[in-house]
């Protein structure tokens, strides 16, 4: 590799030098130099400088399509095509999980930890967890809540999985699906650096669910100041890997489109999670008045009664 | 005539030299019968065994089935590293205790409630379709097992669970209170371990090593579900 090196440095002169000096991948690619910058504006790679984005975007992008067209050849109805989206190991999987609980701000949740392959395992078995998670936590509660109550009688909800399957899932899927179509809209009007993948999309997503697993089991405490600040904590972790990851996707657009992206992503999240808490969980306060306003009923019609 | 059959190459030859004398003992002598199938003894008698299993009796042949069921359940509940549940699959183990299971675990339809527990189809559609995730999850990691193989494992290990809601059923036939829930709590987390052991057992050798804990965790998941399932289970 070197000696191309040696090689290219010779033959190209200063232009090229200077673009090979600025990272350590070596291209093979024979494009005359000036023009890459321009015109591949391929997924970005390596460390999170922000003011590198561009060139080490698109020195790699060469190297990228390499790779991606290695990884994805088989066709598609064959078994190993979906085989080369379950190509993670289980320290892998972990790494992306913490990834997506620690968000660092600088640092690109899919540049960082996804790196091009992107997996379908963390984002099914994590909504799967999740559904779980929210309709057991959802009739823990609820019992919980109803504890003392000699009316009450305790069912399962069973129905309440399905349901809660349906909305996780399809906000996993629909949401990525949606933004994915969106971005790929304004860069066909807007030239922009960083794009995504529609399975990258959908890996963020999927991983910026987990803090919600659990927040929801932590939300059988019946204690309505407890739940709010949990709904909080979570969407701000959450909301702020979604908000970096998708920043630089949309940074190079008109100010108020990029804002108004944003803040649409973060409000889905949160109308997830509130729906969510509103509709599994079991108020805790409201059971609480029945009691208190049937007495003072009760004098009145034991007044006018007598 | 057939030594002459047996000598073609041999040219201007008509009587046989002492050189080929021992063609006399390879020739075709006429009692052996050409025409008709030449059949290697072997295949014939295998094939007399096949038209024995036809024609055996109805208790023979579901006696059969009935032991290799029984001793795959006997694998799962003294889980040892064996090949039995692997190599000899049958998927009819866990249909029975599919079947049971959701027979036991359906709620009543006499009951005005629209909110209960899961009716048979839903017990029904949750093993086997959480069996079938379970197993394509594992192949498409990279596991080296086959996917019936695998069905018939996660069915199999569903025994200890089985047994767990028989005991929580006789356990409901008590008067409910506190100590009832803490005894049928107990039965159902020992089994659930019970289960998770013996499908671990089978199960973990078919993954590569840095990709076991991803291919046990769907397993964990589809027990635990049944477990919550069967600890709340209320009767009507």
């Amino acid at each position: 590799m070197a000696a191309v090196d040696d090689l290219q440095f010779e033959e190209f002169g200063d232009a090229a030098t200077a673009l090979v000096a600025n990272t350590d991948a070596t291209t093979i690619s024979i494009e005359d130099p000036d023009e890459t910058p321009k015109h591949q504006p391929g997924p970005p790679r390596g460390s999170g400088r922000e003011e590198d984005d561009e060139l080490l975007g698109n020195d790699d992008s060469d190297k990228t399509e390499l790779l991606a067209g290695q990884k994805k050849s088989s066709p598609f109805w064959t078994f190993e095509y979906y085989q080369t989206f379950f190509d993670v190991d289980t320290y892998q999987v972990f790494d992306r999980i913490k990834g997506s609980l620690l968000p660092i701000p600088g640092k690109n949740f899919v540049r960082l930890y996804i790196r091009s392959n992107p997996d379908l395992y963390g984002p099914f078995w994590i909504c799967a967890t999740l559904v779980f998670a929210i309709a057991i936590s959802g009739n823990l509660s609820n019992f919980l809540i109803h504890l003392g109550e000699k009316t009450y009688h305790y069912v399962p909800e069973f129905r309440k999985v399905s349901i809660a399957a349906t909305i996780i899932y399809a906000y996993a899927w629909l949401v990525p699906l949606a933004l994915w179509g969106f971005l790929v809209w304004r860069n066909s009007k807007v030239m922009n650096i960083v794009s995504y993948s529609f399975l990258e999309i959908v890996c963020v997503y999927g991983y910026s669910l987990f803090i919600y697993i659990p927040t929801a089991i932590l939300w059988i405490i019946p204690q309505k100041a407890v739940r709010w600040i949990l709904v909080m904590i979570a969407l701000a972790i959450s909301g702020s890997v979604l908000a970096m990851t998708f920043w630089p996707a949309v940074r190079e657009d008109n100010r108020r489109i990029a804002l108004a992206t944003i803040v649409t992503i973060v409000l889905l999240h949160m109308l997830l999670s509130v729906g969510c808490l509103a509709y599994f969980f079991d108020a805790p306060e409201m059971d609480h008045l029945p009691p208190a306003t049937a007495t003072p009923n009760q004098t009145v019609a034991a007044a006018k009664s007598s | 005539m057939a030594e002459a059959a047996e000598s073609p190459g041999d040219p201007g030859t008509t009587s046989p030299r002492p050189l080929f004398a021992g063609l006399s003992d390879i020739s075709i002598s006429q009692d052996i019968p050409i025409e008709g199938e030449i059949t290697i003894p072997v295949r014939s008698r295998s094939r007399e065994s096949d038209s024995s299993t036809l024609n055996e009796s109805v208790r023979n042949t579901i006696m059969r089935d009935l032991k290799a069921v029984g001793k795959k359940f006997m694998h799962v509940l003294y889980p040892r590293k064996s090949n039995t549940l692997l190599r000899d699959w049958d998927l009819w183990g866990p249909l029975i205790l599919c079947v049971t299971l959701a027979l036991m675990l359906q709620r009543g339809s006499v009951d005005g409630e629209k909110d209960g527990g899961p009716q048979f189809a839903e017990v029904f559609v949750i093993v086997w379709f959480g069996a079938v995730t379970i197993t394509l999850n594992s192949k498409l990691l990279g596991g080296n097992i086959s996917f019936f193989q695998s069905l018939c494992v996660l069915g199999y290990c569903i025994l200890p669970l089985t047994v767990a809601m028989l005991v929580c059923r006789l356990v409901l036939l008590a008067d409910p209170g506190p100590v009832n829930f803490m005894v049928r709590l107990f039965v159902v987390i020992v089994m659930f371990v019970w289960s998770i052991v013996a499908s671990t057992a089978f199960l973990a050798d078919s993954q590569p090593p840095n990709r076991k804990a991803l291919a046990v965790y769907p397993v964990f998941l589809f027990y635990f579900v049944i477990s919550w399932m069967i600890l709340t289970f209320t009767p009507q």
